[in-house]
């Protein structure tokens, strides 16, 4: 928070600097990446040129969009499960205080569970398939999102909510003008994990007792050996997880600077 | 405060008689789910054979060793980059999406490197825990009071005293965030990877189970799990809010 607002305060120079810095640390990434494909070998780590000439003869390959289609609608569907419900289900618990004092450990300790021990019973409820990817990767999803709902809501100063009373706005004013700017940023967090975790539950159910896309590609590779597939997908799955994360946390500092 | 207590009680209990009368009226089919009487008398039996130490032993092995690792790195690492802003923010947009990558992919990679035994696992483990540790060290970092700081300065306390008296008790609150995490992830970890890739520990006894339709073993298994997981979270959060009621920094709930 405190690096977010300086960086504002330093405007349009720091900006290119930052731009700067984030290439550079990526640089320094590819190297470090090059130097372990040196001393661990061909068998165990791709080089870089490597591993982006596999990914780019993949995405050229239409074998392999299947795949890809598979996760990305299990991911679509599991996040609209996670963001929507965890929205409404913290706003109610943030709401009202005496449920959301009763769910709020309830929901910490199933956050710190590893959900993976309950995939079995995912499975034998929904048998396999993509109903069991997209209810994994949901409940990954929808715990933080629901936390974090619930503490920006619960958060919200009294003094604001005071404050609009005083003004007598409608509960839609208020809800428009009040509510949701002081409790948006904190939402956004919310999401953003959100999203990390649900990616991260699709991957795994796919990795385990699936058929079908990036996560079983990526077994069977493993099975193989395969080691420039399983860089290039790992690549892929990084690259995709870093720019949406990226734009969330854009989209967050932007609110926050604002509030 | 009381009254949610009893509420919560109240909702654990309801959900686990409710689940054994589905079970044992057949609402549940036994091929499912079994009911919790049976996982609590299947793990007395499973810790009465003896079946279950070995892989209990060698994950929480795994676990602590992966725990302790992450948060003493986790720690230093969050140190040395609040130390220099400018590393900081080129790496910000990094942490923030770290948690997405999904590190078992690199297993393979992780058994050459370091061989058929247990590292790979622990590594997992590490790198799943030592971000939870880092950002909260920043987090906690970022938080110790300006004026504490100039009263530091006022007093002409060097660097070191600063830091042993000023800075670490005053982000202790957000470290101790990070620990709680850290345990979480480290869990999260090593049984993850087990389940899906190794050949021995809880998660893969599980996954074996499961994959031999020995709905017993499985559902006992997912119990201690449970169990263990609970047990360890509730001693930090206890912990926690002592020391937050401590500092006066309790949220009125």
């Amino acid at each position: 928070m405190a690096a977010a607002s300086s960086a504002s305060g330093a405007a349009g120079a720091a900006r290119g600097q930052g731009l700067r810095d984030v290439s550079l640390t990526i640089l320094c990434a590819v190297l470090v990446w090059q130097m372990l494909h040196l001393w661990a070998g061909e068998v165990a780590l791709s080089s870089p040129a490597q591993t982006v000439s596999r990914l780019a003869a993949l995405l050229a390959d239409p074998g392999f969009w299947p795949d890809v289609l598979e996760t990305a609608t299990a991911l679509l569907w599991a996040l609209l499960i996670a963001g929507v419900g965890g929205l409404g289900l913290g706003t109610l618990l943030g709401v009202h205080r005496l449920s959301g004092q009763v769910a709020e450990p309830l929901l910490v300790a199933v956050y710190a569970l590893p959900k993976i021990t309950l995939y079995p019973l995912i499975l034998l409820i929904f048998g396999l398939g993509m109903s069991a990817k997209v209810a994994f990767g949901a409940i990954h999803g929808i715990i933080p999102v629901t936390l974090f709902t619930l503490n920006a809501v619960r958060n919200i100063r009294p003094v604001h909510m005071k404050t609009a009373r005083v003004m007598r706005l409608t509960p839609w004013q208020a809800l428009r003008g009040v509510w949701v700017p002081a409790a948006l940023p904190e939402i956004v967090t919310g999401q953003r994990i959100g999203f990390a975790l649900t990616l991260l539950g699709v991957l795994l159910g796919e990795m385990f007792s699936s058929q079908r896309g990036l996560g079983f590609t990526i077994m069977n590779a493993i099975g193989l050996n395969d080691v420039p597939l399983i860089m290039a997908i790992a690549l892929l799955l990084a690259i995709f997880a870093v720019v949406t994360s990226s734009l969330l946390l854009a989209l967050e500092r932007r609110l926050g600077a604002r509030g | 405060m009381t009254s949610a207590l009893w509420i919560r009680f109240a909702l654990v209990v309801g959900s686990v008689l409710l689940l054994e009368v589905l079970c044992r009226t057949g609402v549940i089919q036994p091929v499912t789910m079994i009911p919790p009487s049976r996982m609590a008398s299947g793990l007395i039996g499973l810790f009465q054979n003896g079946k279950v130490y070995p892989p209990l032993v060698k994950t929480m092995g795994n676990v602590a060793t992966a725990f302790v690792l992450s948060v003493g790195v986790g720690f230093l690492m969050g140190l040395l980059i609040h130390a220099f802003p400018r590393v900081r923010r080129a790496l910000d947009p990094f942490l923030a999406s770290y948690y997405a990558v999904p590190f078992f992919v690199f297993y393979p990679l992780l058994i050459v490197i370091f061989g058929m035994n247990d590292l790979p696992i622990v590594v997992i483990g590490f790198l799943f825990g030592v971000v939870a540790m880092l950002l909260n060290t920043l987090n906690g970092l970022d938080r110790v009071a300006r004026v504490l700081l100039k009263t530091g300065r006022v007093l002409r306390m060097g660097r070191v005293r600063t830091a042993l008296q000023i800075r670490l008790p005053a982000a202790a609150p957000y470290l101790l965030t990070g620990v709680k995490l850290s345990v979480a992830y480290s869990f999260i970890g090593v049984i993850a990877s087990e389940f899906i890739l190794s050949g021995a520990g809880l998660g893969y006894t599980i996954a074996y189970a499961f994959n031999n339709f020995d709905n017993l073993t499985m559902y006992s298994l997912m119990l201690l799990v449970l169990v263990i997981v609970v047990a360890i979270n509730s001693v930090l959060h206890v912990w926690e809010q002592r020391m937050l009621r401590q500092r006066g920094l309790l949220r009125q709930g």
